[in-house]
């Protein structure tokens, strides 16, 4: 599944990166610990998180996930998105739950 | 060939700045995908251990004919009990830092996971070095 169907069939909310380089999504980790997040999220998943600061630009980039999915209505800190743009990294928003966006997820793989 | 890091001891934004730096730099020569994964993990977490533990410090990662070496200093409190470091969950890390997301205590059991040698030298009041190093084949 790309980026885009995944972001049209749950609705989300897009954050950074507009015009996007539409990846393949290959899969789905829900975390908020970082270091959780990097040694255990996979090359293609769609990332779920309730973190909102700076540093998920990093483990976004670094861990090589197809998009960051910012759940329950998180909102990004200040300099997030700007940093998340220059880097290319696909940040959503969307006001369900991590449970409600990885059940919709695996209703579409 | 030799990238110098200085790493900030109180700057969280910059945090991670160095091994993306690096990384984009071995994707640029053509280091295989999986290599450049666990460099970049086991880098990230050096990188954060100096940030939060070290009180800053500086990093020389370098890419020789075999293998990546890449080596952290810091000048911070120093590890007391290092075997207890290396144990999965333990964390030293302030409320603070774990809300940022980290204090997992996973930073020294990825970088051993993640990489193909791992040495850590630390002294009570003088602070830690942390040599990585993963084989490129």
């Amino acid at each position: 599944m790309k980026v885009s169907e995944l972001q049209e069939a749950l609705k989300l909310k897009l954050i950074s990166a507009e015009g996007y380089e539409d990846k393949e999504v290959t899969g789905c980790y829900i975390g908020d610990l970082l270091s959780w997040v990097m040694g255990r999220a996979k090359p293609g998943d769609a990332w779920i998180t309730i973190m909102s600061n700076i540093n998920i630009a990093a483990v976004a980039s670094l861990a090589d996930t197809a998009c960051v999915i910012l759940a329950e209505g998180v909102v990004p800190d200040a300099g997030v998105t700007e940093k998340c743009n220059m880097q290319d990294i696909i940040v959503f928003g969307s006001d369900k739950t991590a449970y409600e966006l990885a059940a919709g997820f695996a209703a579409l793989s | 060939m030799i990238k110098h890091y200085e790493i900030s001891g109180t700057d969280f934004a910059a945090a991670g700045e160095a091994s993306s730096d690096f990384k984009t730099m071995l994707k640029k020569i053509g280091v295989p995908p999986d290599v450049i994964r666990k460099v970049s993990i086991a880098m990230y977490e050096a990188e954060i251990n100096t940030v939060i533990h070290g009180q800053g410090g500086f990093c020389d990662a370098e890419i020789g004919p075999d293998s990546i070496v890449i080596t952290f200093t810091d000048h911070g409190p120093g590890i007391e009990d290092i075997e207890r470091a290396m144990c999965a969950g333990y964390s030293t890390a302030s409320d603070e830092i774990r809300d940022l997301g980290f204090g997992a205590g996973m930073g020294l059991p990825n970088i051993k996971k993640y990489t193909d040698d791992m040495k850590i030298e630390s002294e009570l009041g003088k602070g830690t070095t942390v040599v990585l190093t993963i084989k490129l084949f």
